[in-house]
């Protein structure tokens, strides 16, 4: 599809379709079940364990357990719903934003202070803008 | 009869929700954010709605992957705060208008907006930051809320032109709720933003305001922004700003911008704020 092509043309960005949606489900579903402390303390006590209960990918499990979230992401995971992961951490959303940009915590703070990323060259990966 | 008497477009950061609970609005990052709502705040006191029609985004909360809707009404007496993965923000819980819910989901059904009815459900940053931005920290919120969540999370969101017409589409229903009820439509999400991968902490700050101009002065353009100008201009979490073309569509052809704020960063976030007038004399 040709809007498909306009996605994958967006640099550093990586949009959740259906089919990344279908590929990510039970990924995205283990995200979900953290939302109840149980859970929260249950896989914070054994990751493995825990996460042994989802039928994830050996990719996804990786991802999860060595908190590789742009990883996560390549494997169908959505933002909204690994923040349950980061949540479960104790990590912010900003550190987490700042890790999948290959950033510091401080360094990506600051570029926000100073008003963020520039779009700049961010647009479109086969027109160079 | 009911009426739509005003519009606000507002962020919903959950940073934001944080700095609230955890008493840091005064500090030097939050401040000037805070600052911003300070006209509103008194203006909303002063006007009183009955109820806010609010127009959010769940985040993952309420809608797993199981069912995806692209436009849900709660219908409910009374939604839970959504523990989102440290525990529920301390707020009031949020009180619905089921009968004007209700009649909204059957008017909108009969009007060609295929609305899938949501009985219970918990809410999240999306709903309840915005409700704190504009009411502080009261002990119950002084206002009934209709929530009508978007999806936004799973592409293609509904496009800009349909949110236009589902808020077209509430401004006629609402019109025919038999009860006096002081109306307001709240569009939130955006401004630009994106929160995950190498392109995370995008801002667009020329974007953001020319959207925050054209929802005034251009409208057709925003209709007919294609999500691929959103996604490659305001990141993949800006999209969310279609939302506040449901807010647009329901306030009527003419509006009076009252009050704009617009400020970054709110942790990855550009903040956008407008309150419009929809009373025409």
């Amino acid at each position: 599809m040709k809007v498909h092509e306009d996605l994958d043309d967006i640099p550093g960005t990586t949009v959740f379709t259906a089919a990344r949606s279908h590929l990510g489900f039970h990924l995205n579903q283990f995200c979900m079940s953290l939302m109840k402390p149980e859970n929260r303390e249950r896989f914070k006590h054994d990751e493995a364990a825990y996460l042994a209960k989802w039928p994830l990918s050996e990719a996804q499990r990786n991802a999860v357990l060595a908190r590789d979230y742009n990883e996560m992401i390549a494997q169908g995971g959505n933002i909204y719903f690994l923040a349950k992961i980061f949540a479960t951490d104790g990590v912010s959303f900003q550190s987490a934003a700042a890790s999948m940009s290959g950033m510091t915590t401080e360094a990506y703070a600051q570029m926000m202070l100073h008003g963020g990323r520039s779009p700049e060259g961010q647009r479109s990966i086969r027109e160079g803008r | 009869m009911a009426r739509i008497t005003a519009g606000v477009t507002t962020s919903h950061v959950p940073a934001i929700g944080a700095a609230i609970d955890q008493g840091r609005t005064e500090t030097e990052y939050w401040a000037p954010l805070f600052a911003g709502y300070d006209w509103s705040k008194k203006w909303i006191a002063h006007e009183r709605p009955d109820v806010v029609v609010l127009v959010y985004n769940d985040h993952a909360s309420a809608f797993s992957l199981e069912v995806i809707p692209t436009f849900a009404i709660g219908c409910a007496d009374q939604f839970e705060i959504a523990d989102e993965g440290f525990g529920p923000r301390p707020v009031p819980p949020v009180i619905g208008h089921p009968d004007l819910a209700c009649h909204l989901v059957e008017s909108l059904i009969l009007d060609q907006f295929d609305i899938t009815v949501v009985n219970q459900m918990a809410v999240d940053h999306g709903l309840t930051v915005p409700l704190s931005l504009l009411f502080g920290q009261p002990d119950a919120w002084p206002v009934r809320v209709v929530p009508v969540a978007v999806n936004v999370i799973q592409f293609p969101p509904p496009t800009g032109e349909r949110c236009y017409q589902l808020g077209r589409a509430i401004r006629r229903a609402v019109a025919t709720y038999p009860e006096d009820l002081n109306v307001q439509v709240w569009g939130t999400g955006g401004m630009s933003h994106q929160l995950h991968g190498p392109r995370a902490g995008l801002i667009n700050r020329t974007f953001d305001n020319a959207y925050l101009d054209d929802l005034t002065s251009d409208l057709d353009r925003l209709r007919s922004m294609a999500h691929i100008e959103y996604l490659r201009e305001a990141g993949s979490e800006g999209i969310e700003l279609v939302m506040w073309l449901v807010m647009r569509g329901a306030l009527g052809d003419a509006v009076t911008p009252l009050h704009r704020f617009y400020h970054v960063p709110a942790s990855n976030t550009a903040v956008g704020h407008l309150v419009l007038d929809a009373t025409v004399s």
